[in-house]
């Protein structure tokens, strides 16, 4: 696929990882890319492992089938780890975010067979602070954004808010809530992602 | 103006519905088709459209209620998956042979067992020979543009047949991806309103639908069905043409993907076609020559052209989603070869059967099957006649 | 679309049969003489009839017309003989009789 990226989502089935992978693919589609959003689907059902897809591309997307080199993984629940092979077929020059209170050095530990980039966010803190509800894949979404660049931040935080206030047109409250979830989150993956460059120019 | 939009495969036929204004629509619930008849009562409820919905027991009962709403003189339609076709075999029958042009939205999904959700052909295949017209899409896009379609082929004077637009389950219909929608006032003058010449609410007008014929009758209404199956070819053509205007994309019987010069083609359906167009142009960037012809219309069956758009090639891979148990191929494996051998084209074939009940197909698996297409012509090394791609060995 | 049924029979070719078989006419089946299936045949005794109209709405052909409230001779024309009206009289008004009358 001519420039474009790949995306797995892994989460569990009710967490809504099929709902931010259809969110991202809304909001890179307001860049006026083509995309895909899709899960796999089975008998599954609340809190099974579920597996969602994105395709971002410049180009017009034609390939219909699973994605078994992705460019970028998302792990929307980290217990997932033990019993799912999350950095299956992932490039190497690409990158996995987890939904985790731990350090990219613990995560490190359990993926030995793993050396390309982590991220970690802890998306369970970040939503109980700010829409008091464990909520991970508003986080999750930005931290994706974030780390593949799909969009610049500002781009994001504005495609967004308008999201919301279209989708919460009857629970204003919760915009805020929802927004600050995605700025810390997009920066906290954001800072770690500068520490990257700092080191490797150091 | 084109509207660009991102939406899913039954999002796209549900868009379409709502723009169409059907009369009547029959629904029974079963996944993966469950959110068309779930978005258009949505649509009912919100008052955006007049369609009456009638909540039925069963899809025996929907397409029962569908014949009933058409042969009264409303336009009617309905959508199932699965199982749900297979209750409906009886009356798929009588629907098309009473001459009622019924547009059914099927997503496809396989037949048990082993009981499963999701995508393969064994449904729209195994209701092949009900006379309905069969029409697949490769995407979202295509399921939206053949949903439009559909009434201006199956109420055309010299066809009065139904239609049954086909969409992969789950891989398009629950897929969000890239689409241009029209505006709603276009599709609506493009579809018209309904006015049938016979129907049975018309009290000026009586008839009878649906009479018993003995035997000195019933065999010629059966040829005059099959010649209303034969005149519905010219008609997706005439109706492609008049869609490409408002549209500005084009639909034919089938589409020709980099065949030209091909001397490897593969014949497939569906959305899998858009995996095999990927690895055609990056096999074409190395400098093989292989193409794609993407099946879009499988009844009426276009033998003579197919035939022709083959000719030139040494060997066609011919890709079923669908085991038809006979013991020696599948669907399109069997009717593709008949129309090589009656029109005298005798090129070499490959049948596989791909992607059964949700079993991925790829990129990757495209090249092998080509590989061994051109292994055959270059080392004389003859593959199967008729194999699995994608089996676990 | 709209044809004259009653030029089509069962030598009539294909391309002029009605499409679906439709029949473009109502109460058609009056024309269909079911009458010739019969083999016994009820005969109707005017003088013994009460015109109690019990006979009238058991006949699954609707060959015993009313008119003004009185019944009248049987429609042999689609009667076929079954015998339920014979049976249902009270008072023997109604008799079958083998053949065809």
């Amino acid at each position: 696929m001519n420039n474009g990226i790949e995306i797995r989502w892994h989460g569990r089935g009710g967490q809504g990882a099929k709902t931010a992978a259809l969110l991202l693919a809304d909001v890179a589609f307001k860049t006026g890319r083509s995309v895909q959003g899709f899960p796999e689907y089975g008998p599954e059902r609340m809190g099974a492992p579920i597996t969602a897809y994105n395709r971002i591309s410049d180009g017009k997307i034609r390939v219909h089938s699973n994605i078994y080199t992705p460019d970028y993984v998302v792990v929307v629940d980290e217990t997932l780890l033990s019993s799912v092979d999350v950095t299956a077929g992932l490039k190497r020059n690409g990158a996995i975010i987890i939904n985790t209170p731990k350090s990219r050095e613990e995560i490190a530990e359990k993926l030995k067979e793993y050396s390309g980039r982590i991220y970690t966010v802890d998306a369970r803190k970040i939503s109980e602070e700010t829409l008091g509800k464990n909520f991970p894949n508003s986080p999750m979404l930005a931290a994706i954004v974030a780390v593949s660049g799909v969009m610049d931040r500002k781009t994001f935080i504005s495609e967004m808010k308008a999201s919301y206030q279209h989708k919460f047109a009857k629970k204003p409250e919760v915009i805020d809530g929802n927004m600050k979830a995605l700025e810390m989150a997009y920066d906290i993956v954001w800072s770690a992602m500068e520490d990257d460059k700092m080191s490797l120019s150091a | 103006m084109a509207i660009k939009e991102r939406m899913s495969g039954n999002e796209a036929v549900s868009y379409a519905i709502r723009q169409i204004n059907p009369d009547v629509m029959p629904a029974f619930p079963i996944t993966p088709s469950t959110e068309i008849p779930q978005m258009v009562s949505t649509y009912i409820a919100n008052g955006e459209i007049e369609t009456e919905f009638i909540p039925v027991e069963s899809e025996h009962s929907s397409m029962s209620a569908a014949i009933g709403a058409e042969a009264a003189g409303a336009r009617s339609l309905t959508a199932t998956s699965s199982a749900g076709l297979a209750l409906m075999w009886e009356e798929l029958l009588l629907a098309a042979s009473n001459r009622l042009p019924i547009v059914l939205a099927l997503v496809n999904r396989t037949l048990s067992g082993p009981i499963n959700i999701n995508c393969d052909h064994s449904d729209s295949m195994g209701a092949r020979d009900t006379g309905w017209i069969q029409i697949y899409a490769e995407n979202n896009q295509e399921a939206y543009d053949n949903f439009i379609q559909a009434y201006p082929i199956a109420e055309h004077t010299s066809v009065h047949l139904p239609v049954m637009i086909c969409q992969d389950g789950f891989i398009t219909s629950h897929a969000v991806e890239n689409i241009e929608l029209m505006e709603d006032s276009l599709v609506k003058k493009f579809v018209g309103i309904y006015n049938p010449e016979e129907f049975l609410l018309n009290p000026d007008k009586p008839i009878s639908v649906g009479p018993y014929s003995i035997s000195n009758y019933a065999m010629e209404a059966k040829k005059n069905q099959e010649i209303a199956l034969e005149n519905s070819k010219a008609v997706i053509l005439e109706v492609a043409k008049k869609f490409k205007k408002i549209s500005g994309r084009e639909y034919g019987l089938f589409e020709e993907y980099r065949t030209k010069d091909a001397d490897y083609i593969m014949l497939i359906m569906g959305s899998a076609a858009g995996t095999a167009k990927q690895a055609v142009d990056e096999m074409r960037a190395r400098g093989k020559k292989v193409g794609v012809l993407k099946l879009r219309v499988f009844r009426p069956f276009p033998a003579e052209e197919i035939a022709n758009a083959l000719k030139g090639c040494k060997v066609v891979a011919i890709m079923d989603r669908c085991e038809s148990y006979n013991g020696n191929g599948g669907p399109l494996g069997s009717e593709v070869t008949s129309a090589l051998f009656c029109n005298k084209i005798m090129i070499d074939t490959v049948n596989y059967i791909y992607g059964l009940a949700g079993r991925d197909f790829t990129v990757d698996e495209t090249k092998t099957v080509f590989g061994e297409l051109e292994d055959m012509v270059v080392n004389g090394r003859v593959p199967e006649q008729y194999k699995y791609i994608g089996l676990r060995k | 679309m709209r044809t004259d049924i009653t030029k089509i029979n069962e030598q009539t070719g294909h391309e002029h049969l009605t499409e679906g078989l439709m029949i473009f006419a109502g109460g058609s089946s009056k024309l269909f003489k079911t009458g010739e299936w019969r083999t016994s045949t009820p005969v109707f005794y005017e003088e013994k009839c009460r015109q109690c109209l019990l006979c009238t709405p058991v006949c699954p052909d609707s060959s015993i017309p009313v008119k003004d409230g009185k019944r009248a001779d049987f429609d042999y024309d689609h009667c076929k003989g079954c015998g339920i009206c014979a049976k249902v009289c009270p008072f023997g008004a109604i008799e079958m009789k083998e053949g065809v009358e």
